[in-house]
């Protein structure tokens, strides 16, 4: 019997073994996963918390609800990866050979990793970070008293979750004030360490206006150094300040640290993978999936959707010895929430940067790319039920894993573009 | 791609002016593209040079601001006196690579 160990059972990994427990045999493979707790968060359900959308309960449930039979579910926290070995330790001593390993455990904010900002003197009573359950119910606690004065909603360094979410907020909360009436007592500002709004250029510039049309700031180039926590200042590298009297941050986004400390991580313990196969660059049998991965596309569901339907044809070729004929090629696709009911959609992949046009049926679309519109929110809304009914369990959702150029209107190329690295 | 003269040498750059090719890059070349975005290069701003190249020959990709500071032993901060506002990109366009992964 060969054995295959998944340690992860977030949106990725719960995916791959829904997946994969339909391609193989049970007789041939059995199938294990791994995780620290049993709680399955809908996580893009924690942007729209702050703003009383949803409660927990409607954000939370029983990730073994989700796995298929014919699988065994541990519950435990993984010391480390023994690779040479092939097998897994848990934190408890627990021992899991593998022939095959999966890892999907995802990626973490890490608010230590910025100095001053977890102090106790700021951290969740006028700091928060809202990609966890407790810092988006106490973000909600907070926006609900606040008399109004300086928001500042920042990113720390990328790569981070949902790049498009931090925007959002800002979006929402822009939304959310002019809604209660008290617009005029906020200041927004908005802290990137990118050079605009956005990573890539068509997109940049779309949402960089609509920052401008809410009047919120844009402070970019801006890499943090410390939190003051007594003057609430947040101070980048250069030595400019900002002060605060409401952080929305989004603290330094890291791998999970056993990756660290087995050795299968870079920089911020992201396991290096072929970009088109998620194979590890240093074990033939380990795969990263998910958020996990180095790969350079957006740390997001839909990538890990799209990444997993082609990694179940290819996992099923490479263990028959077949070569991997389903290459991946960066396909995402993000709903982005502007406020007031209103939201973008944008579709795109490594080589293909965010372009206008309409999803996923060409002039009909019925969703607008890169513009706004009360359908996209409607898609954003409506994809929750999708994620719990269909998209964990591995079902068919009418979206082709590769991106499609059809319906997209190409940029015209212009000429003449120089050098503006100093700019 | 376009092709472009610098040091009296035709040179392969994309959109943005960055090297494309990672062989066509020499000292020279440096001195240069360093002058166009306004950096006096001194023996600090070399060291990261000759690491950000080192680094590329054998990682396939441009370091981060991140990994200049952990594997090049050069704090990020320390980084941001040697070229202003924009290390990572200023770095990588001097030593002739691409633009690391964080700003892409």
């Amino acid at each position: 019997m060969k054995k295959l160990l998944v340690l992860g059972g977030g949106t990725a990994g719960t995916m791959v073994v829904n997946k994969l427990r339909k391609k193989l045999r049970k007789d041939e493979w059995q199938i294990t996963i791994v995780d620290k707790d049993n709680h399955h968060i809908y996580q893009p359900g924690l942007l729209l918390m702050p703003f009383g959308v949803y409660t927990s309960e409607e954000l939370v449930k029983e990730r073994d609800h989700f796995f298929p039979s014919g699988i065994e579910y541990i519950s435990g926290d993984i010391d480390i990866v023994d690779a040479k070995a092939n097998r897994v330790v848990l934190v408890d001593g627990r021992i899991f050979a593998y022939d095959q390993l999966v890892i999907a455990t995802g990626t973490t904010p890490r608010p230590d990793q910025t100095p001053g900002l977890n102090d106790e003197l700021i951290w969740h009573k006028s700091a928060f970070d809202f990609y966890t359950l407790n810092g988006s119910i106490a973000l909600k606690d907070a926006l609900e008293d606040w008399p109004g004065g300086r928001m500042v909603v920042h990113i720390t360094e990328m790569p981070i979750k949902c790049p498009v979410a931090p925007l959002e907020f800002a979006f929402l909360a822009d939304a959310y004030f002019t809604e209660k009436k008290m617009r005029d007592k906020v200041e927004i500002t908005y802290v990137t360490p990118l050079e605009g709004a956005f990573t890539k250029p068509a997109c940049s510039r779309a949402l960089g206006k609509m920052l401008v049309d809410r009047k919120i700031a844009l402070e970019p180039d801006f890499m943090i150094e410390r939190v003051d926590p007594e003057s609430k200042t947040i101070i980048s590298m250069d030595e400019r300040e900002i002060p605060f009297d409401l952080l929305v941050t989004v603290p330094l986004n890291m791998g999970a640290d056993f990756i660290g400390r087995s050795g299968l991580g870079d920089d911020l313990n992201y396991v290096p993978v072929d970009k088109q196969n998620f194979l590890s660059k240093k074990y033939g049998n380990i795969f990263a999936l998910g958020d996990a991965s180095d790969i350079p596309a957006s740390k997001a569901g839909s990538v890990a959707h799209f990444a997993i339907d082609l990694f179940a044809e290819n996992f099923v070729e490479y263990i028959q010895g077949r070569e991997m004929k389903h290459n991946f090629d960066g396909h995402a696709n993000c709903f982005i929430e502007s406020g007031n009911g209103k939201g973008l959609l944008i579709d795109f992949n490594y080589t293909t940067e965010p372009l206008p046009g309409m999803f996923p049926i060409p002039v009909l679309g019925p969703m607008p790319l890169l513009k706004e519109s009360r359908i996209n929110h409607l898609g954003k809304l409506a994809f929750r039920w999708i994620y719990w009914n269909l998209l964990l369990k591995g079902r068919w959702i009418p979206i082709p894993a590769l991106m499609s150029m059809k319906g997209k209107k190409q940029p015209v190329l212009t000429e003449g573009v120089k050098v503006n690295a100093s700019r | 791609m376009p092709v472009v003269e610098i040091a009296g040498k035709p040179i392969h750059v994309n959109e943005e002016g960055f090297l494309t090719e990672y062989g066509e890059w020499d000292t020279d070349i440096a001195k240069v593209l360093a002058k166009q975005i306004e950096v006096d290069l001194t023996d600090e701003h070399w060291k990261i040079i000759n690491f950000l190249r080192e680094d590329f020959k054998v990682q396939g990709e441009t370091a981060t601001s991140r990994r200049v500071q952990t594997v090049g032993g050069v704090p990020v901060k320390e980084q941001f006196a040697l070229f202003p506002k924009k290390p990572a990109k200023k770095m990588a366009y001097i030593a002739g690579l691409p633009k690391p992964k964080g700003c892409v």
